[in-house]
């Protein structure tokens, strides 16, 4: 049981995090009954994903993806001493550009790919928003059997007709 | 339906919990997602185009948030859609809300849901605050539109604040006074004018022979480096995308607090 | 090692999300999935990802809790489930 905790769970924790509330999030959607609750639910699975994205990113004991400018400086310095020693100092800077280690940054890729994805999540949830406010406005309730079963019986009453 | 929804979310779940021993440890700095795929003897076969963001932004764009110069920059078309997604969710909400809507106005709530306004005691205090706030919202707003080059922040996360500032003063006041400021015809003009903001410095782009949204070409316009010309249009950019979300957000809040007539709100 | 804060964080998401969907009381749903986008972004600023964690911070746990509670407001507050 130890064993398992340390091998399976404690390196992936995030990642059975992400399997949880996506699974919480997929059975809200399809088995409850309100239609806002459904609507949480679809962004809870949502959010879920996005864990998973941004999860994958990180890198251990890593900064932040904003890297300060490091050329600016050195056109100064260079511009300093641009008396003597240009050849030593243009090799310096070009030296000194590699210093911007990848691995000390996080990945910025699956930020942005999610940080979009937020913002449409947003948007969808507005327009669907809208459609549960038509809904009611249609059959004065937000319950998902209720609805069907009003449809079933004006669907009948317009085949006896 | 829900012993369905319980089986396929078992199964679903269960597959992906088999899943998760071959994902990278967390935190792993060399998994393939990092730095690239691997052979199993460890050789790497491509490198992950995520270090070249994080080693050529500096050089290329001169910008130090390196999400902001990818969201901007490198992915130009994926954000200029996206910017076109949330401005067609404002046209659907309208659509949905207003033509379909019908015009038969009744009182939809029930009498028992009516506890959400106490009474007009609290409106002073409410009222006041929200007119010493609002307007370093919407500073902090400009500023986050404006830095997001430096610290993180950028057209998105800026123009939600500022949506949320009016959608602020609708709550404190009421939703016409909100209107008032920033009216329907206003705020549908500010949605299209940031989409065509964004559109239109691509576009600019191919006046000078270049590729859409190839902000290198404007350095004759910018006066500045092709670099520096990058790091403005991407702040040009930047601005028409917090117009639209800026516009949206309210006209989507707008729509949804008063049933898409614009009469009162929350 | 993943950090002790973010045990923490993900046990009170899985927590969060479950109240969210089990709370009758529409109003108060859409409180406690502001409160569970509000622990996502912590969550996210923890793991180096600002740009994400300050949209979310902007958006879910501001503009779609509002949107929620607006449609609530011209609904019904009383969920069967």
């Amino acid at each position: 049981m130890r064993e398992f905790l340390e091998q399976s769970i404690q390196p992936y924790f995030n990642y059975w995090v992400y399997v949880i509330l996506m699974m919480i999030g997929l059975w809200a959607t399809i088995a409850k009954n309100n239609l806002i609750k459904k609507l949480i639910g679809m962004s809870i699975f949502q959010t879920a994903i996005i864990l998973f994205y941004v999860s994958v990113g990180v890198k251990k004991d890593s900064k932040i993806p904003i890297i300060p400018h490091q050329v600016e400086e050195h056109h100064a310095a260079e511009d300093g001493n641009h008396a003597g020693g240009h050849g030593e100092h243009g090799a310096k800077r070009v030296t000194e550009k590699h210093v911007i280690e990848p691995d000390k940054f996080a990945n910025p890729l699956p930020h942005v790919l999610m940080l979009t994805a937020i913002v449409v999540g947003v948007s969808t949830l507005g327009v669907a928003l809208a459609v549960v406010q038509m809904l009611f406005k249609e059959f004065g309730t937000l319950e998902e059997d209720e609805i069907l079963a009003q449809i079933k019986t004006a669907d009948s009453a317009s085949l006896d007709v | 339906m829900k012993w369905i929804a319980l089986i396929a979310v078992t199964l679903t779940g269960s597959l992906l919990l088999v899943g998760v021993g071959d994902f990278p440890e967390w935190g792993d700095a060399h998994s393939a997602a990092n730095e690239g795929p691997k052979l199993e003897s460890g050789e790497q076969i491509a490198t992950a185009v995520s270090q070249s963001f994080l080693t050529d932004t500096d050089e290329l764009t001169q910008v130090p948030n390196v999400v902001t110069a990818v969201l901007a920059d490198y992915r130009g078309y994926d954000t200029m859609f996206e910017t076109v997604v949330i401005f067609a969710a404002g046209l659907a909400i309208f659509a949905i809300l207003r033509v379909f809507g019908g015009d038969e106005v009744k009182p939809m709530r029930a009498p028992e849901d009516d506890t959400f306004c106490e009474g007009d005691h609290s409106r002073i205090i409410i009222g006041t605050t929200c007119k010493l706030l609002i307007p370093i919202i919407q500073l902090f707003a400009l500023y986050v539109i404006a830095h997001g080059h430096h610290s993180p922040g950028g057209g998105f996360q800026g123009g939600v604040i500022m949506g949320a500032s009016f959608i602020l003063l609708a709550i404190a006041r009421d939703l016409k006074s909100a209107l008032d400021w920033f009216s329907e015809k206003t705020f549908m003009r500010l949605a299209s004018v940031g989409i065509l903001i964004y559109a239109g410095f691509g576009v600019l782009c191919q006046f000078f022979e270049r590729n859409f949204l190839d902000y290198g070409a404007l350095k004759t316009v910018m006066f500045s480096s092709e670099q520096m010309a990058r790091s403005y249009a991407m702040l040009g950019v930047e601005i028409g995308v917090a117009f639209t979300v800026t516009a949206i957000m309210f006209a989507i809040y707008a729509n949804l607090s008063s049933r898409g007539e614009l009469k009162q709100g929350l | 090692m993943i950090p002790i804060f973010d045990y923490i964080l993900l046990i009170f998401l899985i927590v969060a999300a479950v109240i969210s969907l089990k709370v009758k009381d529409l109003l108060s749903a859409s409180m406690v999935f502001g409160i569970y986008s509000f622990l996502i972004c912590l969550l996210w600023a923890e793991m180096g990802a600002v740009d994400v964690a300050f949209t979310e911070a902007a958006v879910g746990a501001g503009v779609s809790a509002v949107f929620l509670i607006a449609t609530v407001y011209n609904t019904k507050r009383r969920s069967s489930d």
